[in-house]
């Protein structure tokens, strides 16, 4: 209360003293407003104890070498965290699996895939199409362990993509040892891929049927169509799945921990497992979140290229 | 713009009752009867061996203290993921327990956090602690010179092989090696002769944690050179030595059961779950010729275990680990240990020592010795001749003490173990060769002890 009581002073003297004027009423007073805003009180409570308190603390800590264990006090140490992280070849390379991860799974995978399905879907035979589409959602609505799980035993050694390359007569590997970042990628892509396709259906049965027709009557093709009038017309929707997708990859950690844990050998550690190993398993609370801080800087750059995009509208 | 004005008010109105909130949150564990035991659960489910004797001891403790209750606090995590959720928990006066079971490995670095509480005024009055050996007792005192934990049994190190697999592969069935080659020879000749099995286990890399580090590498690394002192930290100088040739040999070793196929899959090897595998699934059921491992094993298999095999001390026999080359002492092991601790922000620390004594007396300490398949720490205990019959295996075991090492658990020491695991983990994969996983291991270890290294 004290902070605010600075401001309140001069405004409470305003306040006439007798029975308020209709004009004066709009002014008001603590007493007056105080109804107003009381119902938002809730809310604000909550979103200040645990949202806006939490993203507080964690910017403080990223700047102090608090650790888990092994240290009587911690101090603020300024951005020396940040130093340290882009000396560290392992946090380099994690930024490096980060953007291919989401480069290969949200942009190319879960988008492209997902507005193709839904543009085949849209020709399908109605069976076709509810079929299809009950897989794929599926997909999305398993909780993401249980992904995890299903793609570690389709990828493994032993695994399903095995047994299947093995009756084709195509050389097997273990694809969670040789490529892993490229398995979870697929992993990625197999889950994510129901979000876009229903973005992407509802965009496409918002394009008014005469403009498709006209452009058939003057003899454009499947491809010409898709080019010149249905991408331009979807342009919001891109970008707002591109955004979603990659903001949801590039927190991606389940889904990597039970494939892979990162390994091996770091070969899928992308930043949120990065993070997680720094702060946890080696107890460096301090250098992890700092580390979450960059994370939060690679998703404000993509963010800031995707709004670019939208704004020049047609 | 009149009505914003009144925003500042509402801000501030609901900090205050955030404050509020957040203040009447705690005091979960400040009820003076209630004793909160916190202590590490197996991820495997069928293990209950430390279920059971707690639930015993909380039996026995509420009917000699009337009134008192005792909530047990199981953790169930792999051991990297319990020492997190542990110093998270000790972090806090709302969540600290009031008796926690610390890994000797990692007391040194709690004692620094300020996490645990000295236990010196409690044992100065208690006469079973004279029963303690000092080794033991070594184990879990800080820096200060302060103890800070009661050590519940300690470990030694050493080779099990399968007997069966030995007689397919032709190999004898009384088996000692005499060096590092013998060992690997041996893994050889199974991979040769049964190619169905898995040769020789040992840990390797991050995920397995603290096993790698030291089921393996110590085990490796305290036989090199002469034996006389430790090869990770120099006590004169209080200083980590770097890597030299006896590091780089160890990490050839690793290498070699990995190149050669002599280990298991990398992939199998790399699973933070291998340890459970290797007990209850690949020794009990033959698929493994020889393990590197502790002498805890047989806990696993005991009766009311969950996978009884008690046929393990027929079917299995142990060798001590050799040295390098079969240079003296010609064996080598490795001991650490875990111990019941007060959290320095434990609400009811008296009644949590009164809880230990309970552990503690000659007879539960016995009971739990034989459950768990450890090493006496107290005098009384290890010369009777009950225990040493109650289990085969442990007059083995017992015996390694006398060429045991114990690491130089020092605050640094978990984050010099990581850089260990990282080491091996290169050599395992094949992403790094043995004089770059050391270099690498010789900057991590700047980085883990803040600079405080020696080349020797």
């Amino acid at each position: 209360m004290t902070a605010a009581a600075p401001h309140t002073g001069p405004e409470l003297a305003k306040v006439p003293l007798g029975p308020p004027a209709p004009a004066s009423a709009r002014r008001g007073g603590l007493h007056r407003l105080l109804p107003r805003f009381l119902p938002l009180a809730p809310a604000l409570v909550l979103l200040l104890l645990f949202l806006a308190g939490p993203i507080a603390y964690c910017v403080f800590i990223a700047f102090t070498d608090l650790q888990l264990t092994g240290q009587a006090e911690e101090s603020f140490i300024g951005l020396e965290n940040f130093r340290r992280a882009f000396a560290d070849d392992e946090f380099l390379d994690a930024v490096w699996l980060t953007l291919v991860f989401t480069v290969v799974s949200a942009l190319v995978g879960q988008n492209t895939l997902g507005l193709a399905l839904a543009a085949l879907m849209q020709r399908a035979s109605r069976p076709v199409r509810t079929l299809t589409g009950g897989i794929v959602v599926t997909a999305w609505v398993l909780p993401e362990v249980v992904a995890g799980f299903l793609l570690y035993a389709f990828f493994r050694r032993e695994g399903t993509l095995n047994a299947v390359l093995d009756w084709l007569h195509l050389p097997t590997q273990n694809w969670l040892f040789t490529l892993p970042i490229l398995a979870v990628s697929f992993a990625n892509v197999w889950r994510g891929t129901a979000f876009s396709m229903l973005v992407y259906s509802a965009a496409l049965d918002e394009i008014p049927r005469e403009i498709t027709e006209a452009a058939e009557v003057d003899g454009a093709g499947g491809w010409r169509r898709m080019w010149h009038i249905t991408l331009p017309m979807i342009r919001r929707s891109i970008g707002t799945t591109l955004m979603l997708n990659t903001l949801q990859t590039l927190s991606v950690f389940g889904l990597i921990w039970v494939m892979t844990r990162g390994g091996p050998g770091g070969r899928s550690q992308t930043l949120p497992l990065f993070m997680y190993e720094q702060a946890f398993q080696n107890s460096l609370i301090g250098y992890g979140t700092a580390v979450a801080l960059l994370l939060l800087l690679v998703g404000a750059l993509f963010s800031a290229v995707y709004m670019r995009l939208l704004r020049t509208e047609v | 713009m009149r009505p914003t004005a009144a925003l500042p008010h509402v801000i501030a109105l609901a900090l205050a009752a955030a404050a509020t909130l957040t203040a009447c949150g705690g005091g979960s564990g400040s009820d003076p009867d209630t004793l909160r035991v916190s202590f590490k659960q197996s991820t495997d489910n069928n293990i209950k061996v430390m279920d059971t004797y707690i639930a015993g001891i909380k039996e026995q403790f509420e009917k000699e203290n009337p009134g008192k209750k005792v909530e047990l606090v199981p953790i169930k995590a792999p051991d990297a993921e319990y020492y997190t959720k542990l110093q998270q928990m000790l972090r806090s006066p709302k969540t600290a327990p009031d008796l926690v079971y610390e890994d000797t490995f990692l007391i040194n670095s709690d004692i620094t956090s300020g996490y645990l509480k000295p236990l010196d005024a409690y044992l100065k009055k208690w006469k079973d602690w004279d029963q303690f050996i000092g080794t033991a007792k070594a184990a879990t005192r800080g820096e200060d010179g302060r103890i800070y934990g009661v050590p519940d049994g300690t470990d030694t190190r050493g080779l099990w092989y399968s007997k069966d697999i030995f007689a397919r592969a032709g190999l004898p069935g009384t088996w000692q090696p005499k060096t590092w080659e013998d060992v690997l020879d041996a893994a050889r000749t199974i991979k040769k002769k049964v190619p169905d099995v898995i040769p020789l286990n040992v840990y390797t890399g991050k995920p397995v944690g603290e096993a790698a580090t030291m089921q393996t590498f110590e085990m490796l690394l305290y036989g090199t050179g002469d034996g006389t002192s430790d090869p990770l930290y120099d006590k004169n100088s209080k200083k980590w030595i770097t890597a030299g040739k006896g590091f780089e040999d160890s990490l050839a070793f690793v290498e070699t059961v990995y190149k050669e196929k002599l280990g298991p899959e990398v992939s199998d090897a790399l699973d933070p779950n291998v340890g459970t595998r290797v007990r209850g699934e690949w020794l009990p059921q033959g698929k493994l010729g020889i393990a590197l491992d502790g002498s805890w094993l047989p806990q696993d298999w005991l009766e009311g275990s969950g996978h009884e095999w008690p046929e393990w001390s027929e079917e299995l026999g142990l060798a001590a680990m050799p040295t390098q080359n079969g240079q003296a002492p010609g064996k080598v092991s490795m001991s650490g240990g875990w111990a019941w601790s007060i959290p320095a922000k434990a609400a009811n620390p008296d009644l949590a020592f009164e809880f230990i004594k309970t552990m503690q007396t000659r007879a539960n300490a016995q009971k739990w010795y034989i459950a768990n398949s450890g090493i006496a720490v107290r005098k009384d205990v290890a010369g009777d001749p009950e225990y040493v019959r109650a289990q085969p295996g442990i007059k083995f075991f017992t015996d390694l003490v006398s060429s045991t090492h114990y690491r130089p658990a020092y605050p640094a020491y978990p984050k010099v173990s990581t850089a260990i695991q990282e080491a091996m983990e290169g050599v395992t994969t094949g992403d790094l060769s043995v004089r770059e996983a050391a270099r690498g291991y010789d900057e991590a270890l700047k980085d883990a002890t803040g600079n405080q290294v020696i080349e020797k």
